[in-house]
């Protein structure tokens, strides 16, 4: 290893292999092997569950063993995702989770821009004491509110089995508010003084000035807003007893711990109700991969 | 409205009479000193002011009054009454021996969890940190995990990992008995790396974000002074990315406050023999399913404080570093 690749700094002329293509001011070979390698290990691992999702979806008997990675055509199906809507609904299932995520989104759009706008550009009493708050906030874990949510919410305003019980925790997601806060925080001050001299509203220096400055970022704390109430799985599995009213990821869970056992295949269909609520992120991660930048996350988290 | 106050023509001022752009500017003064310069940003935030007091703040004060009282959920409409009961909740709380587990089992998580998340994700960022082909494919296929829903990821888990799943087909001889999620000693190593592999995506992207900010001079540098690559990584690559190291450890210990999906679905419920039982999974259990939401609170409060006190001493002892 060590002589394949030494680290010696006398190594100036390059002698490996396609040495001729590096110019002389690069005076290493980008040596990337390792680099490769590594990476493809944990592509692989991080990849195969997901491939093995879709495999064993379509599987029309399961086959655990290693000759099942492999679909062989006599053994598929669409079989299972009948199955896994016949027993969920799919089809309210997954209104019902896009009905909790665009609510949330709404509120996050509309309430936590004015917040992070606020919180960065405005000097107004009580600026710091919601900023502690959102802090806070970002710290205590929220399954630890789920009992006195619960008691508030279910009990006390009888919002069990309600779309606006089931967002209203997560109505405005203070991730996002503390991202907005960020970028509009590293936007020149002289933009929107000039701006207000002209006299300009607040609300308009906000709409016409700030947030086309920050529209990509807006596009990342939206999407990674998204995942959130899509995936969330304990608070709609507190507040939803009906079966109509459960998102996705509940009406699977329950279809996992409970129905699965009298099922003739029961891993094809878990697999194809685990296919059908990964879709939707999965696709929306590739196509906008470019706004999962780290610099934007990493500029988001350091504050 | 100054201008027109000064194309007036001017009168001597009078004793004890302020003039009228004087007497708004000290109105002005008086109430940016009351409500800031920008009254509008109190407007502004309000949204998320309510909704921070009454979704959080208040929440949160009902946890600990909660905590403090005997409390059941009766029936609509029924008043009962809710003693005063001092500490009583949160010694039922320390003595009872499942919470007891549930904390030794989230201290197990953190051990295994935070070394195997920090050498893993900086030797992949590490590896991302170079012109190399395929680089976006790799990044995003690191990042799939992160963004699935749990409930998704937990299917395919105990599709691999069950009694008769293809991980202890390949393994033969070589897999646990009983399985994986069944077994006692692997129930909660099992989510410990089951919940290393799906958060992975976010501290690699965090640690690539840090290894870009290091300045190429230290490597050059120390390269000059004959450094070995082992030597080039402790001396220059750990201090530089030591901010990101120390949030992955106090995401750890949050993610560890708040295990639930995986002992739930993963193992069946914490099982075998609450061996996998979380805190917010007795939370769960205690509060919701038993009726007992005053003992889930003060396990609750128990977790906050706990949880507050770690991330505080943290802050603490970074800051003496700086």
């Amino acid at each position: 290893m060590t002589q394949t690749v030494p680290g010696a700094p006398e190594v100036s002329t390059a002698p490996a292999a396609g040495s001729d293509d590096v110019p002389e001011i690069e005076p290493r070979v980008p040596r990337s092997w390792w680099r490769l390698i590594v990476l493809a290990v944990g592509a692989l691992v991080f990849l195969f569950p997901f491939y093995y999702m879709i495999v064993g979806s379509l599987q029309r008997t399961t086959n655990t063993a290693l000759s099942g990675v492999i679909p062989w055509p006599g053994n598929l199906t669409l079989h299972n995702y009948g199955q896994i809507n016949a027993a969920l609904s799919l089809g309210k299932a997954l209104l019902n989770s896009a009905i909790f995520t665009g609510g949330v989104l709404l509120g996050t759009l509309v309430f936590g821009v004015l917040a992070g706008y606020a919180l960065a550009q405005l000097h107004f009493r009580g600026r710091g004491l919601v900023f502690a708050f959102m802090l806070l906030l970002l710290m205590v874990p929220f399954q630890l509110l789920i009992i006195p949510l619960y008691v508030l919410i279910v009990r006390d305003y009888g919002l069990g089995d309600s779309y606006l019980g089931m967002i209203a925790p997560f109505a405005i997601n203070s991730t996002a508010v503390f991202i907005f806060r960020q970028f509009f925080l590293h936007l020149p001050k002289e933009l929107f003084d000039a701006a207000r001299i002209d006299g300009a509203s607040e609300l308009r220096v906000l709409t016409r000035v700030a947030l086309p400055l920050v529209r990509p970022a807006l596009l990342t704390a939206m999407l990674l807003t998204f995942i959130g109430p899509w995936n969330e799985f304990l608070w709609p599995l507190l507040i939803t007893k009906q079966q109509s009213m459960q998102p996705l990821t509940v009406a699977l869970a329950n279809y996992i711990s409970t129905v699965s056992g009298v099922a003739t295949n029961p891993y094809g269909a878990i697999m194809a109700g685990a296919v059908v609520l990964a879709v939707p992120v999965v696709v929306l991660v590739i196509v906008f991969q470019r706004h999962f930048v780290s610099v934007n996350i990493g500029s988001a988290v350091k504050g | 409205m100054t201008s027109i106050a000064s194309r007036r023509p001017k009168l001597p001022p009078l004793e004890g009479e302020l003039r009228p752009g004087a007497r708004q500017a000290r109105a002005q003064r008086l109430v940016r000193a009351a409500l800031g310069r920008h009254p509008i940003g109190m407007l502004f935030s309000a949204p998320y002011a309510f909704f921070i007091a009454v979704l959080f703040a208040y929440p949160l004060g009902l946890a600990v009054w909660i905590s403090f009282h005997r409390y059941f959920f009766a029936a609509p409409g029924v008043s009962v009454p809710r003693p005063y009961v001092g500490l009583a909740n949160y010694q039922a709380v320390l003595d009872d021996p499942a919470v007891r587990q549930a904390f030794l089992n989230i201290a197990i998580f953190m051990v295994i969890n935070v070394p195997l998340t920090v050498m893993l994700s900086l030797l992949l960022a590490t590896a991302l940190n170079a012109v190399i082909p395929f680089r976006a494919f790799f990044r995003t296929s690191f990042f799939v995990p992160y963004v699935t829903a749990s409930v998704a990821t937990v299917g395919v888990w105990l599709f691999m990992f069950s009694s008769g799943g293809i991980v202890s087909n390949v393994l033969g001889p070589l897999a646990p008995h009983p399985s994986w999620l069944i077994n006692e000693q692997w129930a909660m190593p099992s989510i410990a790396i089951y919940v290393t592999w799906k958060g992975l995506g976010i501290f690699i992207l965090l640690y690539l974000a840090a290894l870009q900010t290091v300045p190429k001079e230290l490597y050059e540098a120390a390269e000059v002074d004959g450094a070995s690559w082992w030597h080039r990584f402790r001396s220059v690559t750990v201090p530089g990315v030591r901010q990101v190291t120390t949030l992955v450890t106090l995401l750890a210990v949050i993610t560890g406050a708040n295990l639930f999906t995986e002992p739930y679905l993963l193992t069946g419920g914490g099982g075998p023999n609450g061996k996998s039982t979380s805190p917010v999974l007795q939370i769960y259990e205690t509060g919701i399913e038993q009726n007992h939401p005053d003992f889930a609170s003060a396990l609750g409060v128990i977790l906050v404080v706990g949880v507050l006190a770690i991330v505080g001493i943290q802050q603490l002892v970074q800051r003496r570093q700086a």
